[in-house]
């Protein structure tokens, strides 16, 4: 399918932009012109071709810089990495979910060779090559789910199920919005949501958790979610925040279009078959809005949905300071014509 | 409660386990008040099955705690102290133990995180919370940890980043989350409010 990987940057000079085909590639998040906190669950079925959710596992023309700006962090802060001791049969499964679905949907760019628990990863476009015994941790030149993490879009946590309960036992956490993995670690499902504004009160996470401990294996299952981030910086973690803070204040009338972006996070979850540990995949899109307004329907749709975003969701997502600037700057691409239900362009 | 403090323990009181076969109490300042109160609820062989560890914290519980005539009565001058000896006693602990904790939330933490080291469900310690509302928070930034908070912004006693204290909690570390406050204009910090006496 002829991916092209790009060598772009998400800090210093952010070079980061998408193609064309990016763009349409992006999962845009609103179904309609308003926003509101719902369980939004739906199977992770395949999608439209050149969609986001064409493949289990996307990989697009951002992998090999998104890898790299993943590598620097971990060299900086090598706590975005954590696993506790007894998720290390989840850690294997993940391995092997990343692996077969990658090489099942990319063969091009990545090959998974098996013969009994003798396995052979090739993964070309950051020029891996491994031979490893499956189960044998001393086999990989990192612990597996850091292995394999290095290697994928997305942070990934794997969600350990006792207790009627969901715990977040082991992750992957570098391109973070604003919460923190060695904070959280070792927390139940509602403990780590427990700073999220409004959707406790109206029973969301009492749904979502009750959904989530009767998934089945097969049967993945996705979401998305958003926020804002000013730069494509995809490291707005909270142990960084005294050093991305100020881009908040950067934002004037002339540079919004290429400044703000819209950060998407499309959040997979599947159940695992050794561990009966659950992976929760956090794979987050950038868009600058320049980029967004290309499709008109979301540039209708998106200063509608922020004019009547609720003041709390704002401030938790941290918009408050240019969200009327980005409104402003937005609506000359609102002819106030009606949009098409559903969040694909026309 | 607000939706902000769901991931903050819940101190429901101590109450007496009467089939436990040892009573592991541990109590920093007016949480030995609590194990006053719980003495009052208990039958009478019931210290007889007791250890009990106390800091005093400046308090002068030491002879009312004596006069239950605990198995053992260690007093030990610091939290740091006291979680010394915990690890030592847990190292031997049996089956049918129960542990109990009393006293200010940093103290509390400090037990929780022992007692999940060996593997005891935060659940089944016995916790009361008592005494001053100070909080231990971790910096996100650089991790230290500073006790004895009591106000809202403060200085990281590690790394000199003035901090909010957000209301999450991890029970891993035993304390709350601290963030930087003046992040996105640096120096626009707001006034500073006593909020954990």
């Amino acid at each position: 399918m002829g991916l092209m990987f790009k060598d772009e940057t998400y800090r210093g000079d952010f070079t980061f932009y998408n193609s064309p085909e990016a763009i349409r590639h992006f999962p845009f998040p609103f179904h309609e012109d308003k926003y509101m906190y719902a369980v939004n669950i739906e199977p992770h079925t395949p999608g439209p071709k050149g969609s986001a959710y064409e493949f289990p596992i996307d990989i697009d023309e951002h992998y090999v810089s998104d890898m790299r700006d993943r590598a620097l962090v971990l060299q900086e802060d090598p706590l975005r990495c954590q696993s506790l001791p007894h998720m290390i049969t989840a850690e294997w499964d993940l391995v092997e979910l990343l692996m077969t679905s990658m090489s099942d949907a990319y063969p091009e760019h990545f090959t998974l060779k098996r013969n009994g628990d003798a396995w052979h990863w090739i993964n070309r476009p950051m020029g891996i090559e491994n031979e490893f015994t499956f189960g044998d941790t001393s086999t990989l030149p990192y612990p597996p789910m850091e292995y394999i993490t290095r290697q994928c879009q997305g942070d990934f946590c794997l969600l350990d199920q006792r207790d009627g309960d969901l715990w977040m036992d082991s992750g992957m956490v570098t391109s973070q919005a604003d919460w923190s993995l060695d904070f959280d670690i070792g927390m139940s499902f509602k403990e780590w949501h427990a700073p999220v504004p409004l959707a406790h009160e109206i029973g969301v996470f009492d749904r979502a958790l009750k959904f989530l401990l009767a998934m089945q294996i097969g049967r993945p299952v996705r979401r998305l979610n958003w926020t804002m981030t000013i730069n494509p910086r995809l490291d707005t973690s909270p142990e960084n925040y005294h050093k991305w803070g100020t881009d908040r204040t950067t934002v004037t009338p002339e540079n919004v279009g290429d400044k703000v972006h819209l950060r998407v996070e499309l959040q997979a979850l599947w159940r695992l078959p050794r561990s009966n540990a659950i992976v929760f995949s956090i794979r987050g899109y950038l868009i600058k809005m320049r980029e967004l307004v290309t499709i008109p329907k979301w540039g209708r749709r998106m200063p509608r949905v922020l004019k009547t975003l609720p003041p709390e969701l704002a401030a938790y997502k941290g918009l408050t300071r240019y969200q009327d600037m980005t409104i402003d700057w937005l609506a000359k691409y609102d002819d106030g014509a009606p949009t098409s239900p559903g969040c694909f362009p026309d | 409660m607000t939706a902000a403090m769901i991931s903050r323990p819940v101190y429901p009181g101590l109450s007496p386990d009467q089939y436990a076969k040892t009573h592991l109490i541990l109590c920093e300042g007016e949480g030995a008040a609590a194990v006053l109160d719980m003495a009052a609820k208990a039958p009478k062989e019931f210290f007889s099955r007791a250890l009990i560890l106390f800091c005093p914290a400046g308090t002068g519980y030491e002879p009312k705690l004596a006069a239950l005539s605990p198995k053992s009565l260690w007093v030990l001058p610091t939290i740091a102290t006291a979680m010394f000896r915990l690890r030592g006693v847990l190292a031997t602990a049996t089956m049918g133990t129960r542990v109990y904790a009393a006293g200010t939330e940093p103290f509390i933490g400090s037990v929780l995180q022992e007692t999940l080291a060996v593997g005891i469900d935060h659940k089944s310690v016995f916790t009361e919370h008592r005494g001053s509302a100070k909080r231990r928070v971790q910096c996100v930034h650089c991790k230290g940890c500073t006790d004895d908070v009591t106000a809202s912004p403060f200085t990281c006693t590690h790394c000199g980043l003035t901090l909010f204290v957000r209301d999450h909690y991890s029970r891993r570390l035993g304390a709350f989350q601290g963030v930087c406050v003046d992040a996105e204009v640096p120096g626009e910090v707001p006034p500073v409010e006593e909020l954990y006496r």
